[in-house]
């Protein structure tokens, strides 16, 4: 990095229930472009953790390659990250979940990273239902490589280079909805108000939750004629607002009846879900897919969760494992001494 | 005609079709021999197939304990008409042939100078057995049952296997040991029994073999011990052949030892990843976050992975991979035998990367060195695979029983956890402390405010910070190169055995032999043929690399060394070429990339003509066109 972030902070800011300030979620200063919507996520993410009281060293980031990759060196310094290999990030992230299923797994992808070259990890990665939250800062290019097509790209969005894409784009939370998700949302990055309650309700999530975040590139896609630009975005926006209640907090705000629907997460925190938009139900896959099927059509950019099972078992679950995580493990655990080794040479034999 | 003949020292060939249950019923046979406490060695030989291609199961027998392949084969017994032609012409002059002559022998494969035994195995079956797929099934165990007549093996302990085998399905017990009598019948009464080649207990078996209580084992169960044993808790991995039985073993073993007796639940994770790419990711994860992990896989496999090697090499995660060689490239032959993946795996990923290997010989080494593994690759922070085979993972072999040391403790190594990152004056991911060239790593979630840093595939400086300066690579990628000095000093060193004497030798010229893993059974007692006819040669068996530096001093004090191994380019030739100041011109390669495991008459025949060729006159690669 060339230049340094600056560690003052206005002394009387705000701190949470473990006695962290927002400053304590920070990472490294962005080398992303200006007003890059991935910047928003980057702050969304810290935002989210900083409001959920979650203990900084407690979280785990990953990635793959490619602007959106980058990310977690942007947020969450007092965390430890790692930025893996294209496309590869979900098996890193499902291996580190097997190690010790004690903290809080945080993924950032992009479009390129998960939908294209990570396509087979990412549906993989659904359907053990990992316990992570899976963020793909989607912009419909290749940024890093300066703005080639990604395969979210929708058809007929045309490119920086005036080329009009003629393949149908692919829609990661339909897919993952189809393929067993037990969370997902999207999102748009200029929406702090519905993102930071939706990576808020995702890390509490018992399982895997995807959340998909439109978010331009100021560089290669936010022209005339781009279906993911700024502009374009919010002129299409349909978002479903929510808050996030977590666990340890009592609802407060007051919802008009009918409009309002409650869901209860695995660890007691509440997702408060308005239903001002669409009137659009979370627990059934098949009205999930439609409402985005009906919102395509009607060229609508539809965010807010759109499906959710509170119930779900995640991987370390699901494989039976003992709760204590499998790092901890020492000899005495592990290693079943001479005896045994007698016994198995003995039926040798 | 001169017979064969032979107590204790001969080898067996069967010739099947897969899928008909030959197997179990050949497997018998060899296990049969092995508790007779004469040393044995069998090997399948067979297509990647499910059912209906010919398949083979070799099995030598051997007083001295040679458990390599010797080359050859005495007794074939043919109950495949597909292979017939060629497996009968394939018997040494003055060997046995037995076949199933319910269909009579062609004219044109008869020959004059072997025995042959006829035994209408199938009209015997379809006589006494009512059930067609019985009726298959019997007709290997009744082959058997002519074979115990034949050649001496112990009734009693043939009956107690089959006990063993079918415990409570008393059903199968007796139907079995009926067709084995009924074999044995029709050979006692028909053929002159036992052969000229035949077994007996204790007899001339060498003493050092009798002394121990020899265990019949393969490398894979081996390895997937060594996993056990060496506090491997996540396992992912993609089926091929000839690995998948390692981590069915481990999945067995785990299920039975590695239970939380508190709550019955699982202290391991067994993951099947959705491709090789992916498996090996899970073992990057999962040994970036202070878990021992592993993978198993051969050829097609390796190359998958070797995009995650590069990470873990470079990023310096510790990874244990071990890869069970098959033939290649590409598909290559899946279910026959090479040593194959040397270059490929010492240089996996792209960039300037070495990577640990390790040569297991035998099933105990598979054991030991996967131990070995977890230590190693937590120590140097990188990954280490090891190079198994197919002949070695798959097939029985016989081996002194395992033995684990109560007081063994894992090597974690340098690793800092919230005590340790308090008391550091300062600390950096990759800052090389002690000058070794390994420096401290940390996990995550160890400490609230220190210790957190960032793993990547790209360049960085010694704290860890994403950085394209040409100066932060060059230390690091240098640093590395001094890790892998400092391994030299971790990894099993090269077994050297005192020289043979040879009286009157034939040549002055002062002889050596490198080989390792599989190569090296048969490479021993080539040597002693050779040390018989005249030719001293010294040896060495290689088990690790970064090559240890008597390696070097090795070739050097010879003045020909033969090396000797199962590829088709002399891969670790090249890589000691590569590796050491060695003229090229001191080594010959003796070769055998056929698929089927290289024997001891081939070695000694590439040496004896290497040897007659004006002396020490050294076959290049590329043959010379002058």
């Amino acid at each position: 990095m060339s230049y340094v972030k600056p560690k003052f902070r206005h002394p009387r800011l705000p701190s949470n229930r473990l006695g962290f300030t927002v400053a304590d979620y920070d990472g490294a200063i962005s080398t992303l472009c200006a007003g890059c919507g991935h910047d928003s996520i980057s702050a969304a993410i810290r935002t989210a953790c900083f409001e959920s009281s979650l203990p900084p060293h407690r979280i785990a980031k990953v990635s793959g390659i490619g602007c959106s990759s980058k990310m977690p060196t942007y947020f969450l310094g007092k965390s430890h990250g790692f930025n893996s290999v294209h496309g590869r990030m979900p098996s890193v992230a499902t291996g580190a979940s097997l190690a010790n299923r004690d903290l809080t797994y945080v993924g950032v992808s992009g479009d390129g990273d998960t939908a294209s070259i990570g396509m087979g990890q990412f549906v993989h990665l659904v359907r053990r239902n990992v316990n992570m939250t899976y963020i793909v800062a989607n912009n419909g290019c290749y940024g890093l490589t300066k703005g080639q097509d990604s395969a979210t790209a929708d058809l007929g969005s045309v490119s920086k280079y005036g080329d009009v894409n003629g393949f149908e784009g692919i829609d990661l939370a339909s897919l993952a909805i189809l393929q067993g998700a037990s969370f997902v949302a999207r999102s748009f990055s200029g929406d702090k108000e519905q993102l930071v309650p939706l990576i808020r309700a995702a890390m509490a999530h018992n399982g895997f939750a995807f959340i998909d975040v439109v978010s331009p590139c100021v560089t290669f896609n936010n022209h005339n004629g781009s279906t993911k630009s700024y502009e374009e975005t919010r002129a299409h926006l349909d978002a479903m607002p929510l808050d996030f209640v977590p666990m340890r907090e009592e609802i407060k705000a007051q919802y008009d009846e009918g409009t309002s629907k409650s869901v209860t997460l695995h660890d007691g925190s509440v997702i408060h879900l308005k239903k001002a938009v669409s009137g659009h139900e979370t627990d059934d896959r098949q009205a999930a897919l439609n409402t985005i099927q009906d919102a395509n059509k009607q060229n609508r950019v539809l965010t807010g969760l759109l499906f959710l099972d509170p119930n779900s078992q995640n991987l370390n679950t699901n494989l039976e494992l003992a709760t204590r995580p499998l790092n901890e493990l020492g000899k005495d655990e592990l290693c079943p001494g001479s005896k045994v080794l007698k016994s198995i040479n003995e039926g040798l034999r | 005609m001169k017979q064969i003949k032979g107590i204790n020292d001969f080898v067996v060939k069967f010739a099947n079709v897969n899928g008909t249950g030959s197997a179990s019923a050949n497997h018998l046979f060899a296990k049969a021999i092995f508790r007779m406490g004469i040393p044995v060695s069998p090997r399948n030989i067979f297509p990647s197939n499910i059912q209906g291609l010919p398949t083979w199961y070799e099995v030598r027998v051997s007083k001295n304990g040679y458990l390599g392949r010797r080359g050859g084969v005495d007794l074939m017994v043919c109950v495949n008409p597909q292979s017939m032609e060629k497996d009968i012409a394939s018997v040494e002059p003055g060997g046995y042939f037995l076949y199933d002559s319910t269909k009579p022998l062609a004219n044109h494969m008869k020959r004059d100078d072997i025995t042959i035994i006829g035994i209408p195995l199938t009209e015997m079956c379809m006589k006494e057995f009512p059930v067609p797929r019985l009726q298959q099934l019997l007709k290997n165990v009744v082959y058997v049952g002519a074979l115990a007549a034949l050649l001496d093996i112990d009734f009693g302990v043939l009956k107690g296997l089959l006990n063993d085998q079918f415990k409570g399905k008393e059903k199968l017990i007796s139907s079995n040991v009926h067709a084995l009598e009924m074999g044995y019948q029709y050979a006692t009464e028909n053929y002159q029994c036992p052969l000229p080649i035949r077994l007996e207990k204790g007899g001339n078996v060498a003493p050092h073999i009798l002394e121990t209580p020899h265990i019949l084992m393969n490398g894979n169960t081996a390895a997937a011990l060594g996993a056990i044993y060496g506090g491997a808790t996540v396992a992912a991995w993609y089926p091929i052949t000839p690995s998948t039985s390692v981590v069915d073993a481990f999945a067995k073993y785990a299920k039975r030892l590695r239970i939380d007796a508190g709550s019955g639940k699982k202290n391991y994770a067994i993951v099947q990843a959705e491709d090789e790419l992916a498996a090996m990711g899970m073992v990057v994860g999962a040994g970036w976050n202070g878990a021992r992990a592993f993978t198993a896989t051969s050829g097609p496999g390796v190359s998958l992975m070797s995009e995650f090697l590069g990470l873990a090499y470079f990023a310096e995660i510790p990874v244990v991979l071990i890869n069970v060689q098959r033939s290649g490239p590409s598909t290559g032959m899946p279910t026959r035998s090479q040593q194959s993946d040397v270059l490929a795996c010492a240089y996996a990923s792209h960039g300037d990367t070495k990577q640990v290997l390790l040569f297991p010989a035998t099933p105990q080494e598979c054991f030991e060195m996967t131990v070995q593994a977890f230590d190693l690759s937590e120590r140097l922070q990188t990954p280490v695979i090891m190079m198994s085979d197919l002949d070695l993972g798959m097939n029985d072999w016989m081996s002194p029983p395992l033995e684990w040391d109560d007081t063994y403790e894992m090597d974690r190594g340098k690793v800092l956890d919230a005590e340790g990152l308090d008391n550091a004056e300062k600390w950096g991911r990759y800052l090389d402390v002690d000058g070794d060239g390994i420096c401290y790593r940390t996990l995550p979630g160890t400490h609230p405010d220190k210790g957190a840093f960032f793993t990547r595939g790209s360049s960085k400086n010694e704290m860890a910070v994403y950085s394209e300066s040409g100066d932060d690579y060059v230390q690091n990628v240098d640093r590395l190169l001094r890790k892998f000095e400092t391994a030299k000093s971790y990894v099993p060193e090269p077994k050297t055995h005192p020289p043979i004497e040879v009286k009157k030798p034939k040549t002055k010229l002062r002889l050596g032999a490198l080989f390792f893993g599989t190569s090296a059974s048969p490479s021993y007692e080539a040597v002693e043929i050779l040390a018989d006819e005249g030719y001293p040669i010294d040896t060495m068996r290689i088990r690790a690399f970064p090559f240890h530096e008597n390696i070097d001093q090795f070739i050097h004090e010879h003045d020909m060394v033969f090396v000797i191994e199962q590829n088709r380019d002399g891969q670790m030739r090249q890589l000691i070429m590569n590796e050491c100041q060695i003229a090229p011109t001191k080594m010959t390669s003796v070769l055998n990339y056929s698929g089927t495991p290289i024997t001891a008459r081939d070695i000694a025949n590439q040496i004896r003509q290497s040897l007659d060729t004006k002396s020490a006159k050294v076959v290049p690669l590329h043959k010379e066109t002058a």
